[in-house]
């Protein structure tokens, strides 16, 4: 089981517990707003940027390849960028923070 | 070669130049061919802009047929995202239980019918009337509206054969006209008084913009749609072994609608209006030139996609640009997703096999590429399980 935090563009601060599927899969079960999902997790749709914290990204791992071309037409996009529904959900993200990106 | 196959026509051209110039109407189009050109310049809408005489943006062009700018289609931003942010609420109404609840009834009652009558013609029996009667749930209009829809047949701007439809054009803007009128008199909680109600900066949206919206939702959601259904039937139809899948794992059918959008790109391209002399592609564009984005090309680039010209049921990596990309991308999908995913769900249920009987494949003449994108018609048989 992992506790993950996200704090939505409004500041609201929401913890979930999970232990299976992605980040995004988490969110958008929890309707935290800002992550849509719309493509159902296969890195076209853009819609689950998150921010990850600085001394969160060895933890997390940077975008791959096609994950980084999808994202580098965001505005909001930087070096701690990541799809969420790229990221999948383990026990190693147990008490992370996401800032949802848009 | 199976029945149900989408060659790619692009490949050689993406590869060698990354862009193919085609004629339409005196106005040429240089068609943007590679998945990151077909991306970068539809980001980039300071060069290749979407607002310009209405219709001109469109493959082949219909500014001969129409005036009335489609919204928020035809606008650039800031002023696309004002009216997007507005009317998008409402295009998201697919993801209420309630919603695909009444959707999936609709679906369940088409299949039942085509099983009862054993063989069908895909696109009028099925494809047509399922994607009309999906319509009155994204505009809230009665139920009854859809068979005025299906009569009309499958694009709202051509006839048989591509030729543009001048004809049919003022047929849809006289219904829509006529829909206004009475949204105005009577309101009720459908899209026209959803929109002649809403607040657009301050004032309320004009009877033009109203109908610029409502034209680009029949417009842009009828052909891509009914394409979308033919060709997973088809699809489904050679493949029995994907519906066996989709009752063991069903947790994969959001992938599988992806990759059918990715493999059949139901819209082939989008035309952009290239605002001063630049480059795509290390070739020079013209101002006041008109440059496509073809999804359809990008789709199949094999710099993105492994094995491209395969249906990967449960493709992971999949950043297809079948709903276009950045700005304008298709405000419908939401709908048009819900409807595929829950069409797949009933199939996986109800039917157990189909087969192709006889078919003429629908097939894009852009010069020098033909491209097929469907089907003019398509006898199934259809077995229940
Ligand atoms: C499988 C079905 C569909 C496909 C493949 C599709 C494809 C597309 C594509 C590629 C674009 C981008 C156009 C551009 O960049 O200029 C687009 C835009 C749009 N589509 Fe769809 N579409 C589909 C269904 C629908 C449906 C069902 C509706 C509504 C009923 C719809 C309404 C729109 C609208 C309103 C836009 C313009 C969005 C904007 O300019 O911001 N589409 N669609
Ligand atoms: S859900 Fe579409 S890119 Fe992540």
């Amino acid at each position: 089981m992992a506790k993950i935090t996200f704090i939505t563009q409004e500041n609201e601060r929401i913890i979930l517990d999970a232990d299976s599927g992605s980040v995004m899969e988490l969110a958008v079960a929890n309707n935290v707003d800002g992550i849509d999902g719309d493509c159902g997790g296969v890195c076209s749709c853009g819609t689950c940027h998150v921010h990850v914290y600085p001394e969160d990204m060895p933890k997390i791992g940077r975008a791959g390849k096609f994950e980084k071309d999808t994202l580098e037409f965001d505005d909001n996009a930087n070096e701690y960028s990541r799809l969420s529904c790229q990221i999948p959900i383990s026990e190693a993200l147990d008490g992370i923070e996401f800032k949802v990106a848009n | 070669m199976k029945k149900s196959e989408l060659t790619d026509p692009f490949g050689d051209s993406r590869l060698k130049k990354g862009y193919g110039q085609i004629h339409d109407q005196n106005d040429p189009v240089m068609m943007i061919l590679r998945h990151n050109d077909v991306r970068k310049s539809a980001h980039d809408y300071k060069h290749f802009s979407s607002e310009t005489i209405p219709g001109r943006i469109v493959v082949p062009s219909e500014v001969n047929i129409r005036t009335t700018r489609q919204i928020p289609f035809e606008l650039d931003p800031p002023l696309h995202g004002a009216y997007r942010t507005l009317i998008e609420p409402w295009f998201k109404r697919p993801l209420e239980p309630e919603y695909q609840n009444k959707l999936i009834a609709q679906i369940a009652t088409n299949i039942e019918a085509i099983l009862q009558e054993g063989t069908v013609e895909v696109i009028a029996d099925f494809a047509l009337p399922l994607q009309s009667r999906a319509l009155t749930l994204l505009l809230n209009t009665p139920h009854t509206e859809a068979e005025k829809w299906i009569s009309w047949g499958t694009h709202v701007f051509r006839s048989e054969g591509e030729a543009l439809d001048g004809n049919k054009a003022t047929m849809l803007y006289d219904y829509i006209d006529t829909e206004i009128d009475r949204a105005i008199e009577h309101p009720s909680d459908d899209m026209y008084s959803f929109l002649l109600d809403a607040n657009f900066e301050g004032r309320k949206l004009n009877r033009e913009e109203v109908k610029g919206v409502m034209v680009l939702t029949f417009a842009g959601g009828r052909d891509t749609v009914i394409n979308a259904v033919t060709n997973t039937i088809a699809y489904l139809a050679e493949h029995p072994e994907t519906l066996e899948r989709f009752r063991e794992e069903p947790e994969i059918i959001g992938k599988a609608v992806e990759e059918f959008i990715r493999y059949f790109s139901p819209l082939t391209q989008m035309g952009r209006i290239v605002t001063e002399d630049t480059k795509v592609c290390a070739h020079a564009a013209k101002a006041d030139s008109r440059i496509s984005l073809c999804w359809a090309s990008a789709n199949r680039d094999d710099q993105v996609f492994e094995n491209p010209n395969d249906i990967v049921i449960d493709r992971k990596m999949n950043p297809h640009v079948g709903f276009g990309f950045s700005h304008h991308n298709c405000l419908g999908a939401t709908h048009a997703r819900q409807i595929l995913k829950l069409l797949l769900k009933v199939l996986a249920d109800k039917v157990g096999s189909m087969e192709i009987l006889d078919y003429s494949e629908n097939i894009e003449e852009w010069g020098e590429f033909k491209r097929k994108v469907g089907y003019n018609h398509i006898k199934v048989k259809c077995n229940r399980r």
